[in-house]
């Protein structure tokens, strides 16, 4: 069944990008706007998350409770979220509605009224969402392991603190919003059972006199690295990792993502195999790949009864460092049937779709087709994965752990 | 998409849709047993614990063996195990249906070893701990058993640290024995697939299962059970409040009616606990959910706030219940919520998992088979006499109330609406 990818850069930088699937009723969206946490003024970081909560009370000719009911009345499903570098806008519907539903987004993403009166009740929420964090130990631990990880501005918690969101004003976040919602460097992508020349021409007619400028290049600063460790009465020790990878576009790529199936992909992975089904150490172990343009990391997690996380910990490690003893042709081919079946079984889905299109656009400039992300697996080996992984390996790990006991770190 | 039915000679029942642009095929095993179906509180956590065991082995497989033969196949697989079901499944693209239906069938006949069972054990543990540390979850299971009281629907799923660790392989094998029999389970398919090759295969493959009677005690709607307690723990950060009244069971004709409800009073958009709580930053979350079981339901209210915010809330929702409960919904909320409605069922039947799960679970608790189309329809045909007819005979105003957190005593507020 051959692909139909269409795409197309409007003047004011705005891309959009489109499949056409035609074996489904429903339609999916996915805005990508540079303006996540990593933009945030540096004294008032939480500021995207809380843009990312009043965007929808209110844009145009509609209050909030009107917004609301016209999304509902055209079973528009949505979500907004803040990452480092984007604040995603996602949404999916039946197909027959997707352009009114656009042209409700193009007030949404221009037009967002921000009301005055709302900001101090969304600031309450943002409170409580970082409030919450503490009751949430797995989640918690990422963010940790997050910030440690990652340069400032990117190791941000997008949530800020409660000092930097008591600090967010009416007029800065609309000045925010206006500064930061921009079509340069915005994708917008679209699948589902549409149609490319009314959909081009309701993006064109709706968002053609959308302006603003490019977002600022960020200057990064140095990483903290390291080891942490958070103390807390629970039941579970959590402890999660990451060392450096490739990033997604580097040419090495599918050997990094060989790496993490042959940890991770699967039950018969190594981490779930060795930490799990054998000693019998978790109930949750896991790998996985976290990329930026420039930098990525391999992530590492396992939850733990506290009396048996320094065992954990240290086969968890072992298992990252043994790769480079060897992978199997088994492991291999395991790893791309398992690929193989993701990739196709996506074209099921049509917010799996819309995310893979901005995804690709996004890292590579281009959408790739199928058929090579396809040959890309098949030309995977074990050479190609041990290679990697010798000059990637699991060294200068960064280390952050929650729970009653501290643990020696086998860095 | 074309609908196939067929019973073995030894009861098991195949059901399936076929969708012939689809790119995979979904098959899962249900099994009719859960939590509730655990007579004594000695066995409590077998059903989640058998499911564990089922993957690791069976005399022609090792534990390794099946993982590797699932994940040789790019297979999408799991289980899970609830108050009533214990559902075995997986997604493949089509050329691996019959790979996926030969480990199934036989996973679905373990050999239960000694080591692997003591082994295991230990990851049941590490489970009870995972949710021990999430105050959500533990109010929920608390709840559920205060309410439910000596309705077997209260049993826990996990068991405890103490029944689980008490657990001897032979009541696992006893209870094996006695609920995985064919006519105790139904086999759903769903996608790109044929009817009778797929037949053949699982004639092939569980012909010779036990026959056997597995019934369910105990089927009876549960009691209004109203009160308030709370639980407090200091290492708990927000406050966490849990509300539970009856609601239809699964094949209860309300319980569309009861769907439907359950979204104009609290979902995530546009409901009534969300314009009066979460819009004006008092709750950072508050939703009521549908849960139906065999026999009996539940309408559940969930919320979490700031410690010093929790009786104001229930105060609050105790008068949108009272309103509710007297003037119904409005029919621009009932139109509303339809759309919504609309939209999910046909994107979720997008996918043969989606359609997969969903037949498996029509046949188990209604014995018939329904269309997307008559799934459409089903929620099209909510008016607001049968929205009435629910609060009628499942009232909102009198629930039984839970709370999970830092405050040492939340008040009833919720009465005084």
């Amino acid at each position: 069944m051959p692909q139909e990818v269409y795409h197309h850069v409007f003047e004011n930088g705005l891309t959009l990008l489109a499949e056409r699937m035609d074996h489904v009723r429903s339609a999916a969206f996915n805005f990508l706007i540079p303006a996540g946490s990593a933009y945030d003024p540096a004294d008032q970081v939480g500021m995207a998350s809380v843009l990312a909560e009043m965007l929808t009370r209110g844009a145009g000719k509609r209050d909030s409770r009107e917004l609301s009911l016209a999304l509902d009345n055209l079973g528009l499903d949505r979500d907004e979220s803040v990452g480092q570098y984007h604040m995603r806008l996602w949404g999916s519907t039946l197909s027959r509605n997707l352009l009114a539903g656009l042209e409700i987004y193009a007030d949404i993403v221009q037009r967002s009224l921000l009301p005055a009166d709302e900001l101090e009740p969304v600031i309450s929420l943002s409170q409580q969402d970082l409030q919450a964090l503490e009751d949430e130990p797995r989640q918690k631990v990422m963010v940790e392991l997050r910030r440690r990880h990652w340069p400032m501005p990117l190791g941000r918690d997008r949530r800020g603190t409660l000092e930097s969101l008591a600090r967010i004003t009416s007029p800065g976040l609309t000045s925010h919003f206006q500064k930061r919602f921009t079509p340069k460097g915005t994708i917008l992508s679209v699948a589902g059972n549409i149609e490319w020349t009314a959909l081009k021409d309701q993006v064109a007619r709706h968002f053609g006199d959308w302006k603003g400028e490019p977002a600022p290049t960020l200057a990064l600063e140095t990483a903290l690295g390291g080891v942490a460790h958070i103390e807390k009465e629970t039941t579970q020790t959590q402890i999660a990792l990451a060392y450096a990878s490739i990033p997604f576009g580097h040419p090495d790529y599918y050997a990094a993502q060989g790496a993490v199936q042959v940890l991770s992909g699967g039950m018969a992975a190594r981490l779930f195999t060795e930490v799990r089904e054998k000693r019998g150490l978790c109930y949750s172990v896991y790998a996985s790949y976290q990329t930026f343009k420039d930098r990525a990391a391999i992530v590492g997690y396992a939850g733990t009864t506290n009396e048996r996380a320094q065992e954990t910990l240290d086969v968890t490690v072992g298992e990252l460092r043994r790769l480079t003893e060897g992978v199997t042709a088994d492991e291999v081919q395991r790893v791309q049937a398992g690929l193989k079946s993701s990739v196709i079984m996506a074209e099921e889905s049509t917010s799996a779709r819309a995310g893979a299109l901005a995804s690709d656009w996004y890292y590579l400039g281009r959408v790739r087709p199928i058929e090579e992300v396809q040959a890309a697996i098949n030309a995977l080996s074990p050479e190609k994965i041990v290679d990697y992984v010798k000059t990637y390996p699991a060294e200068k790990l960064t280390l952050v752990t929650l729970g009653p006991k501290a643990l020696t770190s086998p860095v | 998409m074309s609908f196939h039915h067929h019973v073995l000679p030894n009861g098991l029942t195949l059901i399936g849709e076929v969708s012939p642009s689809a790119r995979s095929a979904a098959v899962g095993f249900f099994v009719r047993t859960g939590s509730r179906d655990e007579a004594e509180p000695a066995v409590s956590g077998v059903s989640h614990f058998l499911e564990h065991m089922v993957f690791k082995g069976t005399p022609r497989r090792s534990a390794l063996e099946v993982n590797r033969d699932f994940d040789s196949i790019g297979a999408n697989y799991n289980a899970f195990t609830s108050e009533e079901n214990t559902v075995f499944y997986g997604a493949v693209l089509p050329e691996y249906l019959p790979q996926a239906v030969d480990i199934l069938a036989d996973i679905l006949r373990p050999s239960l070893r000694g080591d692997d069972f003591d082994m295991e054990k230990k990851v049941i543990i590490e489970e009870i701990g995972m949710y021990d540390d999430q105050p959500g979850w533990c109010l929920y299971d608390h709840a559920k058993k205060a309410f439910f009281d000596s309705h077997p629907l209260g049993n826990s799923v996990l068991g405890s640290v103490e029944s689980i660790t008490n657990l001897t392989r032979d009541q696992m094998a006893g209870y094996f024995e006695r609920r995985y029999v064919a006519p105790n389970i139904i086999v759903s398919v769903a996608g790109n697939f044929d009817w009778s090759a797929f037949v053949a295969l699982v004639e092939k493959h569980c012909g010779d299962w036990s026959k056997g009677d597995a019934p369910r005690a105990n089927v009876f709607a549960c009691q209004s059970n109203p009160r308030i307690e709370t639980m407090k723990k200091e290492t708990v950060t927000q406050e966490h409040v849990l509300l539970i009244s009856p609601a239809p069971g699964g094949d209860d004709p309300l319980r569309h009616a009861s769907d439907v409800l359950a979204m104009i009073l609290g979902d995530a958009t546009n409901s009534r606990l969300y314009w009066d709580l979460v819009d004006p930053g008092l709750a950072e979350s508050a939703d009521v959910s549908f849960h139906d079981f065999q026999g009996a339901g539940g309408f559940f209210t969930s919320y979490s706030c700031d410690p010093e915010d929790a009786e104001e809330i229930l105060a609050r929702i105790g008068a949108i219940f009272a309103e509710v409960q007297k003037n119904s919904v409005t029919a621009e909320e009932l139109a509303t919520a339809k759309s919504k409605v609309l939209s999910r069922v046909v994107r979720s039947s997008e996918r043969p998992m989606g359609r997969m799960q969903a037949l498996g679970m029509a046949w188990m608790y209604l014995g018939k088979y329904l269309s997307v189309d008559d799934e459409l329809q089903a929620f099209d045909a909510v008016d607001l006499a049968a929205i009435r007819e629910t609060l009628d005979r499942y009232p909102l105003v009198k629930p039984a109330i839970f709370a999970l957190g830092p405050v040492a005593e939340v008040r009833n507020c919720f009465a005084n609406a």
